[in-house]
């Protein structure tokens, strides 16, 4: 009794101490569920990573026909549309840029993204490339939310727009979204905020709905390719589960059957 | 405590389907250790098909590509080397190419071309793997005072007529091998590749 | 009586009568399995040990596998376990079953310890035992230690730098010792190519010898059970001990059992979580070495954190010692402390059952305790965190300095004659 007491009471002192760690980033990464049996989203975001991204970043762990195969895209049509150069379709997605040069152009060179999910998390990528804006700060004129003094220009600004964030009042919005009411005015309540998003009228090529499909299919590209064993993993995995549970049974009856000798 | 099973037959079967589960599962579990010593995609990638431009090969010349790191002849043939080719036949141990490893396409006669004049093969001996050296010339040799022009392997003397046929009376067991190929065009040849031929 | 197996009098096959000629094959099938009798009361506690041996045996041959395809080189490391995950066949199963094997490999082996400490198994006549086991122990963290370096990401690169660091910390020799370490003056291919070797041939060698030599000593005196009864001063009239069951079959087919539980979690993990939520395998580790840029926030893996949690808990110098160092002897003296555990309790019983609540309530802080410093070892310091780690650094050592005093104090419980 007495140990459970005390232990108890190490844990209500000790509470405090882990409430910081539990403590979210400040910034709240939009959410983004990857699903690698859309085929036809991760042929999109493929094709979007290798038009938009690849150029400067590397996914050199990639081979072009293990994508062929895992998303069904015919290797004629991958060779003619989603390799560039001379590449050959049994090879793995570099890019033309001399490193060393990209490292002249952007202080650094571009990091490869072949793990880039693995490393961060797909809500980052998703959040992080929806949330460029215009900062004349700094050297490209654009400064991103998720990752403040970012040495990346805005490369899908064609298609997004040219997205600012400015302060003002917005309505405040209960857990359903629904405008939530001044009780004694009826009017709606609204607070100051400088995280308000607008994108400049024909700027981009997309709706802001179409360019957030886009972001999500090349996202669900990028989880792909940072896991290309995963659906293979999960299953196989159900298999060795329920096989392992099968004969973990089996087991059990067989050591209680051995085990009426004892008893 | 007895030293009498009370039910053998309930525990014949439970240790009976507990040794066929633990099989298998121990079966299954080797899956991944075996299957990972298959070529990997790296080895797959660089194992491609390869092309070869015979546009400047002219008869009686040889030229090597490297398929899967092993050596790939493409020989053309003068239409004079073509018709002595059949008079060979009774020397031959397997003129048919019934024995020896070519694909179904490839015709089994003594041109062993997909067009007569031009042949592709694996240069390794079948016997133990030395790659021979290409003697066209139709003059008597030391290894053999009636040659008729073909392939010498210095390792162990094994002759080749010039489709890799091997002659009787040698250590080689059967005819050179003849690897997947097609013409991709009237000078580019594709080894490794069936083309819709198989 | 003692169980044995009922269909016993089977005659010798003529193949097994020549090897006994030659080599003790049914003397040593007898020593240790058919006529090896622990008692009729081992509990769940009890099938660390096998499941231990069995991640032992994954790692060895996963291990092997990763070798072919895996690259000792600082240019090449990071490239090959891509590799393996991606290029190899099934390269990523075996990668991940060395991977989270690792971990497993901890948790059994935790566990296995902590059932002796609970019911006494340090205890005469099993001292030596438990000095093997403690060499294991300190061998497989070796072991994890070399090993975590050899994928080469971010945070292996980090996590040896701090460990490596601590060698620093002693006095005059420090600072060179580290570099003769490193084979450099930083953490490089060289250092790489070392622990590889060290990792791969000489830890598992020392570790397998030492797997034995536990095991031979514990045959040699018997296996202790939940009560800390000895099962062999009560034997019948064939000297098999009473409450004695034979570990073939029935103690194996009980492990069986076990082993069935383990390898369905243990399949989860590799097919379902093989990251294990970050501490299995940790998210800058997906990141190539860099030795100009030190990941925001490093931890080493989560089986060295209560010690680490320990280090950096000393935050004062003492005794003319600076904290860094006194950190280090902390750590150390930490583990060193374990190793004298058999001296410490002077208690004449061994069981938690028949010791008195003292006795529990310590090993129930010593828990809590190293568990919580495990916990604080994965996160970055605060103020209130060190204070907390400090509590608990210091329990968990007058949990052993205390142990002499409150073992003889406090009252025992009469122990049965035998097992219940």
């Amino acid at each position: 009794m007495m140990m459970k007491k005390l232990f108890l009471l190490t844990l209500v002192m000790l509470l405090p101490v882990f409430a910081q760690a539990s403590a979210g980033p400040a910034i709240q990464l939009d959410s983004m569920q990857a699903d690698a049996t859309d085929k036809a989203s991760l042929q999109r975001g493929m094709q979007t990573y290798v038009n938009y991204c690849l150029g400067c970043h590397t996914a050199k762990y990639q081979r072009y026909i293990r994508a062929a195969e895992d998303l069904d895209i015919p290797e004629d049509l991958m060779t003619e549309h989603l390799i560039f150069g001379d590449q050959k379709i049994g090879e793995q997605m570099t890019s033309a840029m001399d490193p060393k040069l990209a490292a002249k152009w952007f202080g650094a060179t571009p990091p490869d993204l072949t793990n880039e999910v693995n490393l961060r998390g797909a809500d980052w990528v998703y959040t992080y490339l929806r949330t460029f804006y215009v900062d004349e700060s700094r050297p490209y004129g654009v400064n991103n939310v998720v990752y403040p003094a970012v040495g990346m220009p805005n490369v899908l600004a064609e298609l997004q727009g040219v997205q600012s964030k400015t302060c003002g009042d917005v309505a405040i919005v209960d857990l359903h979204g629904a405008a939530v009411m001044d009780a004694q005015t009826g009017a709606p309540m609204t607070e100051q905020s400088c995280e308000i998003f607008s994108i400049a009228e024909g700027t981009g090529s997309m709706t802001p709905a179409e360019f957030d499909a886009t972001i999500y299919d090349l996202t669900n590209f990028m989880a792909y390719m940072a896991k290309p064993y995963k659906s293979d993993s999960q299953r196989i995995g159900l298999w060795a589960v329920l096989f392992c549970i099968m004969m973990t049974i089996l087991f059990y009856f067989l050591k209680k059957e051995y085990w009426r000798d004892v008893h | 405590m007895s030293n009498e099973v009370a039910n053998p037959t309930r525990r014949r079967v439970l240790v009976g389907a507990s040794l066929v589960v633990g099989g298998v599962g121990g079966v299954s579990a080797l899956t991944p250790f075996v299957a990972s010593w298959n070529p990997s995609a790296k080895a797959r990638a660089a194992g491609a098909p390869v092309k070869a431009d015979i546009s400047k090969l002219e008869p009686g010349g040889q030229v090597i590509v490297a398929w899967r790191g092993k050596p790939v002849w493409i020989v053309r043939r003068s239409a004079e080397a073509l018709a002595n080719l059949a008079v060979l036949d009774a020397n031959l141990a397997d003129p048919d190419s019934a024995k020896s490893k070519q694909p179904k396409y490839v015709p089994g006669n003594a041109a062993r071309a997909l067009r007569d004049e031009v042949v592709v093969m694996i240069g390794l001996c079948t016997h133990l793997g030395c790659s021979p050296t290409y003697r066209p010339e139709v003059v008597p040799t030391d290894f053999d005072a009636n040659w008729q022009g073909g392939f010498y392997c210095p390792c162990h003397g094994s002759t080749f007529d010039l489709s890799g046929r091997v002659y009787k009376g040698k250590p080689a067991p059967t005819n050179l091998e003849i690897p997947p190929h097609f013409y991709e065009s009237d000078t580019i040849i594709l080894i490794g590749e069936d083309g819709g031929n198989a | 009586m003692g169980v044995g197996n009922p269909n016993r009098a089977k005659a010798k096959s003529g193949i097994v009568r020549w090897i006994d000629d030659r080599f003790p094959l049914t003397q040593m099938w007898q020593d240790h399995m058919s006529k090896y009798y622990a008692s009729r009361t081992l509990n769940f506690w009890y099938v660390f040990g096998v499941l231990a041996l069995l991640v032992l045996v994954n790692q060895i041959l996963t291990g092997i596998w990763l070798t072919m395809s895996y690259e000792p080189s600082a240019e090449g490391a990071f490239a090959s376990v891509e590799y393996i995950m991606r290029d190899v066949e099934m390269g990523w199963i075996i990668r991940y079953m060395h991977s989270s094997g690792a971990s497993a490999f901890f948790i059994v082996v935790y566990l296995h310890m902590f059932r002796g400490l609970m019911y006494g198994s340090y205890q005469k006549p099993r001292e030596l035992i438990w000095l093997f086991g403690m060499a294991i122990y300190l061998a497989l963290m070796a072991e994890g230690f070399f090993g975590y370096l050899l994928p080469w990401g971010q945070m292996s690169y980090w996590g040896a730098q701090v460990i490596l660091s601590l060698a620093g910390a002693i006095p005059v020799v420090g600072e060179d010792l580290v570099q003769w370490i490193r084979g450099d003056y930083l953490i490089s291919g060289i250092t790489l190519n070392r622990f590889f070797s060290l990792h791969v041939i000489a830890l598992p060698m020392v570790i397998i010898g030492l797997v034995v030599l536990h095991i031979l000593a514990l045959h040699d005196v018997g296996s202790n059970n939940p009560d800390g009864i000895e099962i062999d001063q009560n034997k019948d009239e064939n000297g098999v001990p009473v409450d004695g069951v034979a570990f073939w079959p029935y103690h194996v087919i009980k492990d069986l059992v076990a082993v069935g539980v383990f390898l369905t979690v243990f399949c989860l993990v590799i097919f379902f979580f093989p990251e294990g939520g970050g501490y299995f395998i940790e998210k800058p580790n997906y990141e190539p070495a860099n030795s100009l840029k030190t990941p925001e926030h490093i931890a080493p893996v989560w089986y060295f954190t209560p010690y680490y949690s320990m280090l950096r808990a000393i935050t004062f110098p003492l005794f003319g010692l600076d904290a860094k160092f006194l950190g280090v002897i902390t750590m150390g003296g930490a583990i060193a402390i374990l190793f004298v555990m058999p001296w410490l309790d002077r208690s004449p019983v061994k069981s938690m059952r028949y010791k008195g609540w003292m006795s529990r309530l310590w090993l129930g802080i010593f828990v809590v305790s190293f568990v919580i410093l495990g916990y604080l070892g994965t996160l970055a310091t605060t103020e209130g965190r060190t204070i907390v780690a400090q509590l608990c650094t210091a329990l968990y050592f007058l949990y052993f300095i205390l142990m002499p005093f409150y073992t003889r104090m406090e009252v025992t419980k009469p122990v049965p004659a035998r097992v219940v």
